[in-house]
């Protein structure tokens, strides 16, 4: 394939889904150790209720008041689901369940009875994204790299999603030590005065974050998919945070290089005309990396737990 | 400017009207299509409500999402075959098996996942969910590129759509829903016992693993049902909000179920009903909505655990509390400077306006001092251990000891005496 092809229609989409696989699975890590790893999904069910009021309110398709309201879609969410929780003394699970069921029928609600269908905001779109539209016609090939010119037409999306990611990496860095701690040993890490609470609430920010840029540009079942099935993929192969972390970037990547390979260029290999989703495609790549490690993974069993229980 | 903002040009004609068609669609007169979807409706929610409560007293709410998420591949596949089999891949009870094969291959993986590696249960629900949504998508541009026109309805299973629903569609809807209601009903009791307690149910006897797999099949019945109607997004909602509504309103298993069925099929007919008066009313987001707000009424004003409950308990908890520190003060002769005490002393007539104690808050008093004194031995005496575990300041002390018991402590203290002026 020539330089000529790949950087204006290939280029940008993969390095937007690479990006967009790495950003989520990092802080997928954390939240797949604590238990929490259902937050991705409920962060991507609320987000399109987000941009749907924003998107009402300002009238206009732009990035900002978008990602402002997802993100307070998202900690409304977290604060409705904490609220539930407490006044109702109902377990975390079921009333995640009741938050964003509701919140999304709502949406559905409003986009039904609004006029949106001039612009591009729907639900097909919010669940699949459409990293396929997001070439850079501006190029001409390699060259086109070092072209100031050409660089000024970048998708937007590709250096939002850059950010995002160097955001999260930095927040995990920055509080790397914290977080280990407080992840495998919350007891422990209160008493070393780490205020684990804050830093619970940090990481959710974080991946409520990634998950609105994400969704933004991907779509949000590759948002869910990245939050969970690299990490625990990665999780069968080691029983070191670091190496795991690793592992999960690896996979990541891999899954989106190889989704968005087979999305495009499968279809033709067997001789069908159009591309599939790209989006699907990843998260289904992601799960079948997922299945082999659960099945060949060095580490896959419980610590201690006999064989086929 | 979202025309959606735009002022609807509704008199209050219109709104009568419509009030009308409400009407007309709860009591079924709205036509035969509409009166088939109300009907299948209520049945899907009860049988929703009830295999949901299962799962809510599970604690495993949460699999529903992975289960309903899990059926999308099927759909596809399903209409896939249907076409290369030369059939009209839109066949309602064709798309309903695939969807119920693949959501079973769903759990039985999410199965797998918990049981055989170290991944925890949220993760496994995570990983089912996304991957089979996501090759279901896949499957879907793939229909979407064999040939324009044919592929029309297939995305109603994401969100439901009931426009055009066929005698037959209603029928299975029905027909599945009634089959569900018949498993629990016969089921009922072992199940119970596994929702509640699984080691004591394993130690009774019970096969666990497989009743779990039943209560997993019953939601999966219900998902598969309820595809039509609401969606697989929104399936879930229906599965989990009567339960946890349900929850708030006793804390008797049986009537759990009953009430989660009923508010459950309540939901999903008005729901219906509403949808079918005005255009752009979605049948499935609409129910969702209806049983939200069923629930966020029981989350407020259920009689023993809702919100304005506990509320009142709270404030009743509080006035004992002051009107018992307020009498020990009377007695002890000292001065009372809190606000809400001197009020509630004054409105039940036990202090007059000037802080002074009347006749009846004296007497009141010298029994609040005379009883503090008796819990004080009763607790310092191993006798009386038992009684002495109920001490809180506010118990009285009559309703722990017998009358017998109270002369005995009475004589300890002695009777009485003079102070000397």
């Amino acid at each position: 394939m020539s330089g000529a092809e790949f950087v204006p229609l290939s280029l940008t989409p993969l390095l937007i889904g690479i990006f967009a696989a790495v950003a989520c699975a990092l802080p997928g890590n954390f939240l797949l150790l604590r238990r929490q790893a259902l937050i991705g999904d409920a962060i991507s069910h609320v987000v399109l209720p987000g941009i749907v009021v924003a998107f009402l309110l300002t009238g206009a398709i732009a990035a900002g008041p978008m990602l402002l309201g997802a993100a307070g879609a998202a900690v409304t969410a977290v604060i409705l689901i904490e609220a539930v929780r407490r006044l109702g003394r109902i377990e975390p699970g079921a009333a995640m369940g009741v938050i964003f069921t509701t919140m999304f029928a709502g949406c559905v609600l409003l986009l039904e009875q609004t006029d949106t269908s001039t612009v591009h905001l729907d639900v097909e779109h919010a669940l699949y994204g459409n990293l396929e539209s997001l070439i850079w016609l501006d190029a001409t090939g390699w060259s086109s790299l070092w072209d100031l010119e050409a660089l000024r037409y970048l998708p937007p999306e590709l250096p939002r999603m850059a950010l995002t990611l160097l955001g999260v990496a930095a927040f995990i860095a920055l509080f790397w030590r914290a977080l280990k701690i407080s992840t495998f040993d919350e007891g422990f890490a209160r008493t070393l005065g780490i205020r684990t609470d804050l830093l619970g609430l940090a990481l959710v920010i974080m991946a409520a974050i990634a998950a609105v840029a994400a969704f933004d540009a991907v779509g949000s079942i590759i948002v869910i998919a990245m939050f969970i099935c690299p990490p625990a993929a990665a999780r069968m192969m080691t029983d070191r945070l670091e190496t795991q972390i690793g592992w999960s970037v690896v996979f990541a990547t891999l899954s989106a290089v190889l989704g968005y390979v087979l999305a495009g260029y499968g279809p033709l290999w067997l001789g069908a005309a159009d591309a599939v989703s790209a989006a699907g495609m990843i998260a289904t790549v992601s799960g079948v990396i997922l299945a082999m490690a659960a099945r060949f993974g060095p580490c896959r069993r419980r610590a201690g737990a006999p064989a086929g229980v | 400017m979202a025309a959606g903002w735009r002022p609807r040009r509704s008199t209050s004609f219109r709104v009568c009207r419509s009030e009308l068609v409400l009407l007309d669609a709860l009591l079924l007169q709205l036509g035969y299509n509409a009166t088939l979807v109300s009907i299948g409706a209520a049945l899907l929610g009860g049988a929703a409500g009830i295999s949901g409560t299962f799962l809510f007293l599970r604690k495993r709410a949460l699999v529903s999402d992975a289960v309903s998420h899990a059926t999308l591949p099927g759909v596809g596949i399903a209409f896939l075959v249907m076409v290369f089999l030369g059939g009209d891949g839109r066949n309602l009870a064709g798309l309903l098996i695939g969807s119920a094969l693949s959501a079973g291959v769903g759990l039985l993986c999410m199965n797998w996942l918990t049981r055989n590696t170290r991944l925890a249960e949220d993760a496994a629900i995570g990983a089912v969910l996304s991957v089979f949504f996501g090759f279901g998508i896949v499957l879907l541009t793939v229909i979407q590129t064999l040939g324009v026109g044919r592929q029309a309805g297939l995305e109603g299973f994401l969100l439901g759509s009931t426009a055009g629903m066929l005698l037959s569609d209603a029928l299975i809807i029905a027909g599945g829903s009634a089959m569900a209601l018949l498993v629990i009903l016969l089921m009922r009791r072992p199940m119970m016992l596994v929702a509640f307690d699984p080691e004591y149910a394993a130690a009774r006897g019970l096969p666990v693993h497989r009743i779990d797999m039943l209560m997993m099949g019953l939601v999966m019945a219900v998902t598969v049902v309820g595809l039509k109607i609401v969606g697989l997004i929104l399936i879930v909602a229906l599965l989990i909000i009567p339960a946890v509504t349900a929850r708030f309103w006793t804390e008797r298993s049986d009537r759990v179920v009953v009430i989660a069925g009923v508010s459950g099929a309540a939901s999903a007919y008005v729901g219906a009903a509403i949808s079918a008066s005005a255009p752009n009313l979605p049948t499935g987001p609409i129910i969702v909505l209806v049983s939200f707000v069923l629930f966020v009424l029981s989350l407020l004003f259920a009689p023993n655990r809702g919100v304005l409950a506990a509320v009142l308990r709270h404030q009743r908890f509080q006035r004992r509390v002051h009107l018992r520190q307020g009498l020990l003060a009377l007695a002890q002769r000292q001065p009372i400077y809190e606000p809400l005490t001197l009020r509630l002393l004054r409105r039940a007539g036990l202090v007059r306006a000037d802080g002074v104690a009347t006749e009846k808050g004296r007497a009141r008093a010298a029994k609040a001092l005379r009883d503090e004194k008796r819990w004080e031995l009763v607790r310092s005496d191993l006798a009386h251990e038992a009684a002495a575990a109920l001490y809180d300041g506010l118990r009285e002390i009559e309703t722990v000891l017998t009358p017998d018991q109270i002369s005995e402590i009475d004589r300890c203290i002695g009777g009485p005496q003079e102070v000397s002026a």
